[in-house]
């Protein structure tokens, strides 16, 4: 058993079970804290560990693959893993002001963690029903930070959320089983070569639609994004910013990886669905940020509108389509995550989410407006932040492909990410406060603005380093697309040097969309 | 010395306003060191990686257009933050508007310099940001906040079909450098995508340098700052348009369509343009308008294309940007110390501020084009690259001849009427601004002046490089000169000030008459830009309305009806139920115990589905789960049913108990709808039995069955595979449920707990839908 990639999940795990030990008085924060740097630096040596010796794999239990399950990390799971470390860190900081002492005594520090947990356990499995399992951690665990305070909106959301999400893993769990009947393997590696071989592929193209279904409830695309813009504007900042970093994009690597290991037997079936599911979710997530007048509802629309992008990439197929979706999957986690950051200092210091009701923020706290344009500017692709390399890398994809009429809808999309954005803007920062109050950074203590600004800040920075140097990061997501294309490493790490036995799929590495 | 009491004027900015002045001023020095080597015919080509995978590179060429851009954006740059040292040093916000200010010359010097596309394109957002945030300057004002935002939008639409144009050309060409690219014009033209892509490039350029129909965003960012107009919307951004389509014109040039469009288009808003600058009464506005009659000038004459023209633009866009900066440049000192810009108040300003006159009078005459300044040079190029046409051409000459008679007229109205005739009451009293402000117009009114009478030095310099550069034809002679012969382009000068002199004459009753003709005018732009915001606000409201509706019916019928359709669908094209199986004989061969075990299920879910009672539904749904538990007993696993039995009860149980304590949840009940619910539940149902069925034709692949009844007992010490499956074979799966239950168990006292304190606090969200 390898402690590498175990102990991203192991760490969570830990730091739930003490920070829930110590829930009554100030340590569990910052045991939260202590555990969640903890997960960073463990993801950070298992990315290492990637980038080192390629992908990894480790037998749970020492039973091998198929037998057992396996976890396993290619760039593209040690990447999220680093990510989820990064967020996980930022929000466990922010919390520490964010978060009162009656939520405390609640759970809400050991229910981050186990959230954690659930999300590091989903990018790492090697199993699909594990990935199930961890799906249903994420879920459970969610949950509870949704209603976490009981006001009666939070119910509301928290019942459809949970509601839509159970139909998703209900398709998953079905979709799991059938694919099991057919292959006799839930192992990840080795759907992949089983996939190939079964007796009727029409079946398994249903299957996938299934599985395209259930993950794509998760990963809110149309037309079944419902349960998020009904519940990630209700729960405190804290909760908001984590879900909105991490939790649909767990919904987005799962269709990824799966669209790119398992279900490639007809491309040009499943992936063009994935292409108008792309483009219907662009429009109408961006359409919903334009029509909502709240802070945050109007970036949880923005999530479903991004969400669109990253799948646009994976339906593409091709190598430049899948580095633009992977850079796009990191590049939005910091970004979005921040943001909701920034919405809960601005309700702090003005009053409210609402934009009717908020404003001056430009005027009295202009380090905060600088803060929130930064990943303002980069979601809504400006140059030269973060967001306009993942938009320009997707674009360029496009048109390569020739795909024009897609490249159209992603570039007028990116127009009405900035009218959205320029809504927030000029409503929270520009115009003048309502009631006439001055909001001012100083209003909050030292240990809030700290507590507070330092993550933001922080998620800020990487923005713009990713933004202005951003070769290493396309050259990283380069190689996770190959990895991604050409499964064979992931394939033998996971299986053994002998485990190709089976004939590519016609295109896998030409990675032509056909119409 | 200010006495006790009032207040000392501040100044905000500290080392900002010093800095600001030495960075353009230091940017300038080093840019004019280049003027030598281009004027020598040698464009300069360096840069490094940026993002090498990608093809994009920081390079920079500089050649004469290049090099002619980067003094004016620099040199002028100098001018503009010395200015407003003095205009906004007192503004608590001067430092930020300092940081926009550089930022946006940075973009601009970035544009102009750049080489590889997808870099300029950076910087061309960079100047779409910095300039909103400029325009918005004063952020307290609605207006402000609207203009900013016209201008970015109209701006940014017209960015992003730059983006696709740039990627087109990229491709086609095989590489993002304009070195490369400038050098394959015929290959270029003659591509299936030279259409697209001429359009794309054509958006970008179009919106950022206002021509007509997306002109309107340009005099309402007048909003911002003056000294902000005088840089951003009149020297620099606004010409980026213009130098985008000076760039390219080397590789998308010279075809019909670019002909047309831009000669129709830059024909269309110089006159447009130039009629409206005379219906204004506030001076800021008429320069605006000025403006945007000299961007389509330049526009019109890139479309010309001919070595003459080219030429005459070159030298008209130096010339522009010098007077009309320092015309902005004098309306801000004016509008700064007498708090007005109405042409109809102000009156025999001179004799109070006589330096700032000066500087607008040397600017003035250069716009009317009266010789000797650069300005009248500037004309009569235009008129002789016009008069050079054919005959059927004679309409360009015709624009620029109306066109000049405005702009003399123009000049009257913002200088010659507010600076003489008896000095008329203003809000503040008027006096000279202080010196940091009216050097500016007469630094760039020494050039003006210099310019046109040694023509020789800017031709060297500037207009030939710039010449050879945008033609792409470095063999091309250019001679430039104020005066040699009476030809037809002098009499046709002659004549512009004759009729120029009678149109500022009645500019007044022509002004009222105009106002009257464009009242009635129906197709405003302006407010059809709001209706256009409006009806985008109505559809993403309707859209969102409709798909968020916030009743969770319709979202679970949403989901399902998603899956029947894809399932569906996909079953059918894919032709995926090869059942091969008879189903008949199976149907015979069931026995009495499972007919009576499905009823038992049957009617389990029956009643589920309709019973009105919450507590009859959790009982019914009981009544499915020990059916399911039968028939784990039916096929001898007794140990799973019993888990089953005890899974069931105890859910039966917790629900129940739930549901007493928990309010009820306001689902509504709509049995209008029930009939079309129950068909997409059977369908679902149908569809993913099927599914089953067809699976279930090829045999399981038994090889982890095989495995696990083999090493159950030798490897893992367990008899029973089921128990050694779930704690041993796959223990992380049952680790992650226990977890799942224990969370379960945590949010479920969360919930309960927390709805024990007391009222909720402070909260501000609303219901999903208001």
């Amino acid at each position: 058993m390898s402690w590498v990639l175990a102990s991203p999940i192991i760490i969570p795990f830990a730091t739930a079970v003490l920070a829930f030990l110590f829930r009554a008085g100030p340590e569990g924060r910052w045991i939260s804290v202590i555990g969640s740097a903890g997960l960073l630096i463990a993801s950070g040596v298992l990315m290492a560990e990637v980038l080192d010796k390629g992908v990894v794999a480790a037998q749970m239990g020492e039973w091998a693959a198929p037998f057992g399950i396996t976890l396993v990390a290619d760039l593209l799971s040690a990447v999220m893993v680093v990510i989820t470390g990064i967020t996980g860190l930022a929000v466990a900081v922010y919390a520490l002001a964010d978060i009162d002492t009656r939520k405390e005594q609640l759970g809400y520090h050991a229910l981050f963690q186990v959230l954690l947990a659930g999300v590091c356990g989903a990018f790492l499995t090697g199993d699909i029903f594990n990935l199930y399992v961890w799906f249903e951690v994420m879920l459970i665990a969610s949950f509870g930070l949704l209603i976490l305070g009981g006001r009666k909106v939070q119910l509301d959301g928290g019942i459809k959320y949970v509601t839509l999400n159970l139909i998703s893993t209900i398709m998953f769990l079905s979709g799991v089983g059938l694919l099991y009947g057919m292959t006799g393997t839930l192992n990840m590696a080795d759907l992949h070569g089983a996939v190939q071989t079964v007796d009727n592929p029409g079946l398994l193209v249903v299957v996938a639609i299934m599985f395209m279904i259930a993950f794509g409830v998760k990963a809110a695309v149309f037309p079944l994004f419902f349960w998020l813009p009904a519940a990630y504007h209700t729960p405190a900042i804290s909760v908001s910013a984590i879900f909105a970093g991490l939790l649909t994009k767990v919904g987005v690597y799962a269709l990824i990886r799966t669209f790119t290991l398992i279900f490639t037997t007809d491309i040009a079936y499943t992936h063009t669905i994935l292409l108008w599911v792309a483009a219907f979710t662009m429009v109408t997530g961006v359409l919903g940020a334009a029509a909502m007048n709240d802070f945050r509802r109007i970036l949880s629309f923005h999530i479903i509108s991004q969400i669109g992008y990253m799948i646009l990439g994976l339906a593409l197929f091709t190598p430049l389509a899948i580095v633009g979706a992977v850079f796009y999957l990191v590049h939005h986690i910091i970004v979005k995550a921040n943001l909701f950051l920034v919405a809960g200092v601005a309700r702090r210091i003005a009053g409210s989410t609402e934009l009717d009701r908020i404003g001056g923020l430009y005027t009295y706290a202009p380090f905060l407006g600088l803060l929130f344009l930064i990943p303002a500017f980069s979601l809504a692709g400006f140059p030269p932040l973060s967001g306009f390399w993942a938009k320009y890398v997707l674009v360029k994809a496009s048109l390569d492909a020739e795909v024009y009429w897609v490249a159209a809808v992603a570039l007028v999309v990116g127009l009405l990410t900035i009218y959205s954005m320029t809504k927030i803007w000029g409503n929270a920062f520009w115009k003048p406060h309502p009631a006439g109050a001055t909001p001012r950074l100083s209003d909050m203590t030292g240990l809030e603005r700290s507590a507070l600004l330092t993550p933001i800040a922080a998620l800020a920075i990487l923005t713009c380093i990713i933004g202005f140097f951003p070769q290493p990061f396309v050259d990283f997501a380069t190689r996770s697309a190959e990895q991604l294309l050409d499964p064979t490493a992931y394939v033998t790490a996971v299986l053994g040097p002998d485990a190709m036995p089976v004939v590519e799929a016609d295109g896998l590495a030409e990675g032509e969309v056909t119409e | 010395m200010a006495s006790s009491g009032e207040a000392v004027p501040r100044t905000y900015g500290g080392p900002a306003g010093w800095i600001s002045v030495a960075i353009p001023a230091a940017l300038f020095a080093y840019f004019l060191q280049f003027v030598p080597v281009i004027a020598a015919g040698t464009p300069v080509v360096v840069g490094f990686d940026w993002v090498a995978s990608l093809d994009i590179r920081l390079s920079v060429l500089i050649d004469g257009l290049s090099l002619t851009f980067a003094l004016l954006i620099s040199g002028i740059g100098t001018l503009v933050t010395l200015y407003s040292t003095k205009y906004l040093g007192e503004h608590p916000e001067y430092p930020r508007f300092v940081l926009y200010l550089m930022m946006f010359m940075i973009g601009m010097l970035g544009l102009v310099l750049a080489d590889n596309l997808i870099a300029l394109f950076v910087f061309w957002e960079i100047t779409t940001i910095s300039s909103y945030l400029l325009i918005g300057f004063t952020s307290d004002e609605a207006k402000s906040r609207r203009s900013a935002l016209q201008a970015l939008l109209v701006t940014g639409t017209g960015g992003l079909a730059l983006l696709a144009g740039m990627i087109l050309l990229g491709n086609v060409a095989g590489s993002f450098e304009l070195s490369v690219i400038l050098a394959q014009g015929d290959m270029i033209r003659e591509h299936p995508l030279y259409l697209p892509i001429l359009i794309l490039f054509l958006a970008g350029a179009f919106t950022k340098s206002a021509q007509f129909p997306f002109h309107f965003w340009l005099p309402n960012a007048m909003a911002a700052p003056t000294p902000v107009s005088a840089y951003l919307h009149s020297a620099t951004m606004v010409k980026a348009g213009v130098y985008l389509m000076a760039r390219v014109n080397p590789a998308l040039g010279e075809t019909d369509v670019w002909f047309w469009t831009l000669i129709i288009a830059g024909g269309f808003t110089t006159v447009f343009a130039s009629i409206l600058a005379i219906r204004q009464t506030d001076i800021k506005q008429v320069l605006a308008y000025t403006t945007l009659m000299a961007l389509g000038a330049l526009t019109l004459f890139i479309g010309v294309g001919t070595a003459d023209a080219i030429k005459a633009m070159m030298i008209f866009l130096v010339v522009h940007s010098l007077y009309k900066a320092a015309l902005f440049l004098m309306i801000g000192i004016v509008d700064h110390e007498t708090g007005t810009r109405e042409a109809e108040v102000l009156r025999g300003l001179g004799r109070k501020m006589p330096l700032t006159f000066l500087g607008g009078a040397i600017a003035a005459i250069s716009m009317a084009g009266i010789p000797p300044l650069f300005g009248f040079i500037g004309k009569e190029f235009l008129y002789k690259a016009g008069l050079e046409l054919d005959t059927a051409m004679i309409w360009v000459t015709g624009t620029i001849f109306a066109a000049s008679v405005l702009m003399f007229a123009a000049a009257g109205i913002s200088v010659l009427r507010p600076f003489t005739g008896p000095l008329a009451d203003t809000p503040r009293p008027a006096h000279e601004g202080p010196w940091a402000m009216w050097i500016c117009p007469l630094i760039l009114g020494v050039f003006s002046l210099g310019f046109g009478l040694f023509p020789d030095t800017a031709e060297a310099w500037l207009i030939a490089p710039g010449t050879w550069a945008v033609y792409g034809d470095y063999g091309y002679e250019v001679d430039i000169y104020l005066f040699r012969e009476v030809n037809a382009a002098f009499v046709l000068s002659l004549v512009t000030f004759a009729a120029g002199a009678v149109v500022y004459a009645f500019h007044r009753p022509l002004r009222d008459w105009l106002g009257r003709v464009f009242e009635a005018n129906p197709i405003k732009f302006d407010p059809g830009w709001d209706r256009v915001l409006d009806g985008l606000k109505a559809l993403a409201g309707w859209q969102t309305r409709l798909l968020q509706s916030g009743v969770l019916q319709k979202y679970i019928f949403v989901i399902f009806l998603t899956f029947a359709v894809g399932v569906g669908a996909t079953i059918y094209l894919k032709d995926a139920l090869q059942i091969s199986v008879d189903l008949r004989a199976e149907y015979d061969a069931l026995s009495f115990k499972v007919w009576a075990v499905l009823i038992f299920i049957t009617a389990g879910a029956l009643l589920t589905a309709y019973t009105q009672s919450r507590m009859a539904a959790v009982a019914a749904l009981g009544v499915v789960g020990i059916g399911v538990a039968l028939i784990f007993i039916m096929f001898s696993a007794p140990d799973v049913a019993i888990t089953q039995l005890l899974v069931e009860t105890l859910v039966v149980v917790l629900v129940a108990v739930a549901m007493l304590k928990l309010p009820h949840l306001g689902l509504t009940k709509d049995r209008g709808r029930r009939p079309l619910h129950a068909a997409l539940a059977l369908t679902v149902g149908t569809l993913t039995t099927l599914v089953l069925f067809a699976v279930l034709q090829s045999d399981l692949d038994r090889r982890l069955t095989d495995y696990f009844e083999i090493a159950s007992w030798p490897e893992a010490f367990g008899r029973n595979i089921v128990n050694v499956i779930l704690v041993d074979f796959r223990a992380l799966d049952t680790f992650g449920e226990i977890a799942v239950v224990v969370i379960a168990a945590l949010a479920a006292y969360a919930l309960l707990r927390g709805t024990q304190y007391g009222p909720p606090r402070d909260e501000i969200e609303g219901e999903e839908r208001r």
